[in-house]
């Protein structure tokens, strides 16, 4: 029925029971249960931002001695010696920054094709057996990759990969790939980073490509577009605002991956252009050091990287939000 | 309005002048049968679709009108398990021919669904020049500004648009969207029309707008209009096609369909005692 003749009167049946008034009583009361549920799961929620309140607080504040003897200078110094008490931080961020987007310029390409297959190519039967395979590369324990990185990644690019692109494909003319091919690298954590990032693009990319409509995919269709075309032209830029923010889920596990990168990067504390040479990143340098930091400063100052790493992911937090905001502008009006 | 080049006829049409002078079929159907993985949704329909001319498709939910429909221009294919046999000539040209380009046919075939469904990231203008992207060689600058307001004075949005031709199209109304896909469909300029139930998502104004429109479309186009509402297809097409269960029931000029139907089942249809 609707509204409009509800107000209408109803022809009398002469069947159903009689309306009595309603007892005032049966309106008030029984609120308390309610209100006891209400208090408790405000409080459960509640813990969490204190939780994380707590955590910058605690970050900071043991980070503060740190930060205040060395200033700016700790993010631009090079030097890190705990035995002169000296501190700077600038190879390890540069290296957590530099190997996370070598892993997302590898991963991102690949786990967007394998999406597009799985979503858009593959046969049903196919769909499930790839998705499920690709989804198992995220439960593999880190440190199975770096041992795998190790013994197997690491001695394939130094006997092949990098003198392939430092010789054969002469890019050893550019800085990126010259010097002697030590093995443990740069190149070697992200290459280990985009194996461990690519099932979380892949699946949040597969998953927003199937949930394009059809209708978009047959509106591209019926305007003579090949299926490549559609693909490219309605449903990838349909799916942009998520792919991208699988894309910065993956970038958020590559930041604070540290087992694995430890295993493969080289741990040296220094800026080198090249991606042969080995380098250090704010994961593995606490990995490594936390548990020979005798001194006070040598504490505070693995404290501080902490809390520089916990600003990089805020600020990349930060930024995908904006971006997925910026993209969906359009597509989130046609709910 | 620019003249286009019609291999067959250019008929001057007044309205109401269906039955006035003959005109040729753009779209001949020939024993035209449709399934989904073997289960037949259309069977054995052979009819003409003339330039010029509207053909509504009316029938009950379920009875193979949107199948037929998705035939003419190769949509039906699209989905796995679908298949379709017998003739469709477009011009003469048989579009199952193996040789023949799917998507060439839906350059010449153009395609408007039920829901609006307007690309949510492109601005107005991008959306009605779309279709031209995939053409070989895709107009640029000037040549691509006449083309979208050609198109766009067709589907009657130009007025309505034509200062926002940047906005994203997804700031349309449900009958704007609609027209504008309609421009859309316009704007490669084919020779066919399909409609599957266009106005089924739209409100009674746009519906009547989208209506009005249809009827101005003949002049340039033919056009098959699925629709479920017969009042719809008594408004707006010269020929009517009853289907059930999968046939072709009956087709006929609308006038003589509506008030002298030849087939009982076409009568109780249209009579409201079923469907």
């Amino acid at each position: 029925m609707t509204p409009s003749n509800a107000a209408a009167p109803l022809p009398d049946s002469g069947q159903g029971t009689p309306n009595t008034a309603i007892d005032g009583q049966d309106l008030q009361g029984g609120g308390w249960s309610d209100r006891a549920y209400d208090a408790l799961l405000t409080a459960f929620a509640l813990c969490v931002p204190l939780l994380l309140v707590l955590l910058i607080v605690a970050l900071t504040m043991a980070a503060w001695p740190a930060l205040k003897q060395f200033g700016f200078g700790f993010l631009t110094s090079s030097d890190w010696d705990p035995a002169a008490e000296h501190f700077g931080a600038a190879p390890a961020i540069y290296g957590t920054i530099v190997s996370s987007v070598i892993a997302l310029v590898i991963a991102t390409p690949l786990a967007i094709g394998v999406a597009i297959f799985v979503a858009e190519f593959a046969p049903r039967w196919l769909r499930q057996p790839i998705g499920f395979l690709i989804d198992l590369l995220a439960a593999i324990p880190s440190v199975v990759y770096g041992l795998w990185g190790i013994f197997v990644l690491v001695p394939a690019l130094r006997e092949t990969v990098m003198p392939f692109l430092r010789d054969t494909l002469h890019l050893g003319a550019t800085p990126f790939f010259s010097g002697p091919a030590y093995g443990p690298s740069m190149l070697a954590a992200g290459v280990v980073l985009a194996i461990m990032i690519l099932p979380y693009i892949s699946s949040v990319s597969r998953e927003v490509l199937l949930a394009v409509p059809r209708s978009q995919r047959e509106a591209a269709l019926a305007l003579g577009a090949t299926r490549w075309e559609a693909i490219v032209g309605a449903v990838l830029p349909f799916a942009r605002s998520g792919i991208i923010g699988g894309i910065i889920l993956g970038l958020g596990r590559a930041l604070g991956e540290t087992m694995a990168v430890t295993m493969v990067i080289g741990n040296r504390h220094e800026i080198a252009a090249s991606l042969f040479a080995p380098g250090y990143t704010i994961a593995s340098l606490i990995a490594n050091e936390f548990a020979e930091a005798s001194g006070d400063m040598h504490l505070s100052a693995l404290m501080a990287v902490g809390f520089v790493l916990f600003v990089i992911t805020l600020l990349v937090n930060f930024v995908a939000r904006w971006l997925v905001w910026q993209t969906s502008g359009g597509t989130r009006k046609v709910g | 309005m620019a003249t286009m080049s019609r291999p067959i006829t250019t008929l001057r049409l007044e309205r109401g002048g269906a039955d006035d002078a003959p005109v040729s079929a753009r779209v001949r159907i020939e024993a035209l049968s449709a399934s989904f993985s073997g289960k037949p949704a259309v069977k054995n329909v052979s009819m003409d679709v003339l330039d010029h001319r509207v053909t509504a498709i009316i029938g009950p939910s379920g009875c193979g009108k949107s199948t037929f429909l998705r035939c003419l221009n190769r949509m039906h294919e699209t989905v796995s398990g679908a298949t379709a046999t017998g003739r469709v000539l477009l011009d003469g040209h048989d579009i199952f021919d193996p040789r023949v380009n799917p998507t060439a046919i839906r350059k010449h075939v153009g395609m408007v669904f039920q829901k609006p469904t307007p690309f949510p990231t492109m601005s107005i203008r991008e959306n009605v020049a779309a279709g031209l992207k995939v053409h070989r060689p895709s107009p640029t600058g000037r040549e691509l500004e006449a083309i979208v307001e050609r198109a766009l004075r067709r589907s009657a949005l130009w007025d309505e648009v034509k200062d926002r031709l940047g906005a994203p199209a997804t700031g349309l109304s449900g009958g704007q969207q609609q027209r504008l896909c309609i421009a859309r469909a316009l704007a490669t300029d084919p020779e066919v029309l399909l409609l599957d139930e266009p106005t089924a998502s739209l409100d009674p104004i746009s519906t009547q707008s989208v209506e009005e429109l249809v009827y101005e479309l003949r002049k340039d186009v033919a056009v098959v209009m699925v629709t479920h509402n017969m009042q719809q297809a008594a408004r707006v097409s010269d020929v009517t096609a009853f289907f059930l269960h999968g046939e072709m029931v009956e087709c006929a000029p609308t006038a003589k369909m509506f008030t002298a139907p030849q087939d009982a089942r076409t009568e109780a249809y249209i009579t409201g005692r079923f469907g």
